[in-house]
């Protein structure tokens, strides 16, 4: 009797056990979330996230099922945001650095769901982090406007003194320098990811002080059109293509590109493949792409360009190739030396030498 | 530093100051009446979105500016029904509405943050714009700009020449005692609020239709909390809302010329003096009060009106 109840059980419970097993591998679709910091309407930063878990629906069709929250704060909102996802998802990408602790507290609540936290340092065995090497495209961006300036001056707005953005901007400066030896940058932190008026006024009182190129490290458009409306002005987009608002002033644009990424990771989810891992692609990768080129760019500095994208992509040159000091004078990398991702390029907090600008504090 | 840059300085700061001003002016009516709307940003919020809208499609500036005026009315009109017919608490009425206009920008606006528009041109006045130094400074604005000025006269006019704006006055600081001599004081609060809600949405089309000509969400970014402490830094007296919104529009603009000249004040120091002067003029006016010599507050500012009779 109770052999039989037993055996019933066990048979019981083998069944299920498989039906789970081909539910969860093979038919159930994925259900991946993911959570933004900006309106998806603001052509930067979120906007590129957007696409890339757009691109995921459009190749997994079917077998994903993807939710987006957008315009969530890195306060306690995010915290519950999160939670909440957590409970329907299988997989989360929390796409802000200030997403870190509350992605990493609930991670540890719902140890089934995998985590994917974008720009952060801190893994877990059900958190990865990734992010791009955008400095890469600040490279190729700092060579094009070594070449287009006239005033020799290079206008930058920035928003956060984090290091991303300063990697943006000492890889920009070099490699301008190192086409235009008397080029000189001014930097504007604004303090803001997203504030159109302010970064329209940014972009206005670098131009006044003589910039004729801007750069932008925030994520609207309108430092594109305050380029536009002012004549001999050129700006590069900043994560996605805003020729649009730029159609004459427009560069080129680094392009965030994160599609494949979020692709082979819900992938690796179906497939039960997934593991914590640690992702810096850049260039090679595809995960930094560039805009079309502009027609106001003469042929060889289009050249100069590409053969830039193409010495990144195949590794020949590194944006941060010494001997370089740090600002003050004092040594950073010796002749030939390239800086490991961490620590020197995660964490930097330093100007190069030849900046002009105060480091902010 | 050369005078061309000098004189962008000037037209920066005062492009900076322009939706202030009509937020606060439109502001400064309604507290005036006695009540106080906190959904400042969100009518703000609003009239952006129309403002670039109708622009898009119409490209007729003149259309998109009476959209977001009337826009901003619309909203502030839900703020006046509620305040004042159903007898809300205005604070949180006014966060309501803020909360609201932003929520539903975001969510009608949603097709247009692909698109761009034709920026509204400045004025070119032949000769007088020519002059060196004055036409620049004084006569190649905006016309909106213009208006802003001129809507500060107009309500310093109103409210201390006209006989309707010593009544509007007089609700505002005691509503009971108005009543009682016959004065229609939920008539003078729901114009006021109207008003205000027209104004906020000029300013907020200013955002849109001339500083940049692009719609995105949330793009008022706090210029509608700005504009209300405003109305408290001018201590109710029209003419301070230009001096006060100068200040706050210039310390942002000089905060961004200094870092390009590489000055070095902390970005975040400057970005508080602004405030710290409001919460300073508001401490001196308690203390004025308490003296009894200055009796600019209105006295039933935020306070509920019920007629018994």
């Amino acid at each position: 009797m109770s052999n039989i109840r037993l055996r019933s059980i066990l048979k019981l419970s083998l069944l299920s056990a498989v039906l789970a097993f081909t539910s969860n591998v093979f038919a159930d679709p994925v259900k991946a979330a993911f959570v933004y910091i900006g309106p998806t309407g603001d052509h930067g930063w979120t906007y590129a996230h957007d696409q890339g878990a757009k691109y995921l629906k459009a190749q997994m069709g079917d077998d994903v099922v993807v939710t987006t929250v957008e315009s969530v704060e890195e306060n306690s909102d995010s915290e519950r945001v999160i939670t909440s996802l957590a409970r329907k998802n299988d997989i989360i990408f929390t796409t802000s650095f200030g997403y870190m602790n509350p992605t990493l507290k609930v991670a540890k609540r719902y140890p089934d769901v995998k985590f994917e936290h974008a720009t952060g340092y801190m893994l877990e065995d059900n958190v990865s982090v990734y992010s791009a090497r955008f400095y890469e495209g600040r490279h190729v961006i700092g060579k094009i406007a070594g070449r287009m300036t006239k005033t020799n001056v290079i206008g930058y707005i920035a928003s956060f003194p984090i290091p991303e953005v300063i990697r943006g901007i000492n890889a920009a400066y070099l490699a301008a320098k190192s086409v235009n030896p008397d080029i000189q940058i001014k930097i504007i932190w604004v303090y803001t990811w997203y504030d159109p008026g302010k970064e329209a006024d940014a972009a206005n009182a670098l131009i006044a002080q003589g910039a004729d190129i801007i750069m932008q490290h925030t994520d609207s458009t309108a430092p594109m059109t305050v380029a536009e409306e002012t004549e001999g002005v050129y700006a590069f987009g900043q994560a996605s293509d805003m020729g649009a608002w730029g159609p004459t002033s427009q560069l080129t644009s680094i392009i965030d590109n994160w599609g494949p990424y979020y692709l082979s990771r819900v992938q690796a989810v179906k497939d039960g493949t997934w593991a914590s891992s640690d992702t810096f692609d850049g260039i090679r990768q595809g995960m930094v792409k560039f805009a079309p080129m502009s027609s106001a760019m003469p042929l060889e500095v289009k050249q100069e360009a590409s053969k830039a994208i193409i010495d990144v992509m195949t590794g020949a040159v590194h944006p941060f190739t010494g001997p370089i000091n740090k600002q003050d004078g004092s040594p950073w990398l010796a002749e030939g030396e390239t800086p490991p991702a961490y620590p020197d390029l995660l964490t930097m907090d330093f100007y190069v030498e030849g900046i002009d600008s105060k480091y902010p504090n | 530093m050369n005078e061309g840059l000098l004189i962008d300085i000037i037209i920066g700061i005062s492009i900076a100051s322009v939706p202030l001003i009509f937020a606060a002016i439109g502001e400064l009516l309604v507290e005036r009446s006695g009540v106080l709307n906190l959904g400042v940003e969100g009518m703000m919020i609003v009239g952006a979105l129309l403002g670039f809208v109708v622009q898009f499609h119409t490209g007729n500036p003149f259309l998109a500016v009476l959209a977001a005026l009337l826009g901003g009315m619309a909203i502030a009109s839900i703020f006046a029904f509620l305040t004042q017919f159903l007898l809300t608490n205005q604070v949180a009425t006014g966060l309501a509405l803020t909360l609201f206009g932003l929520g539903f920008s975001a969510f009608v606006g949603r097709g247009y943050t692909e698109e761009t528009i034709q920026l509204i041109t400045s004025v070119h006045i032949p000769i007088l714009s020519d002059i060196p130094y004055v036409g620049p400074l004084l006569f190649s604005y905006n016309p909106l700009v213009y208006l802003a000025f001129f809507m500060v006269y107009l309500v310093w006019w109103f409210l201390f020449k006209t006989k309707q704006g010593l009544v509007l006055r007089a609700i505002g600081d005691n509503h009971d005692a108005a009543h009682a001599i016959g004065h229609k004081v939920i008539r003078y609060r729901v114009m006021a609020i109207l008003f205000g809600g027209a104004m906020a949405g000029i300013g907020g089309a200013f955002l849109s239709l001339v500083q940049v000509p692009i719609w995105g969400e949330d793009m008022t970014a706090g210029r509608g909390w700005i504009a209300l402490g405003l109305v408290v830094f001018s201590s109710w007296q029209p003419f301070r809302i230009i001096f006060g919104a100068i200040l706050f529009g210039g310390i942002t603009i000089l905060q961004l010329h200094a870092q390009g000249f590489d000055i070095r004040i902390s970005a975040q120091y400057l970005s508080m003096l602004p405030y710290l002067a409001t919460i300073i003029i508001l401490v001196s006016l308690r203390m004025r009060l308490k003296n009894k010599t200055n009796r600019t507050v209105p006295n039933c500012l935020g306070r509920i009106f019920h007629s018994t009779t």
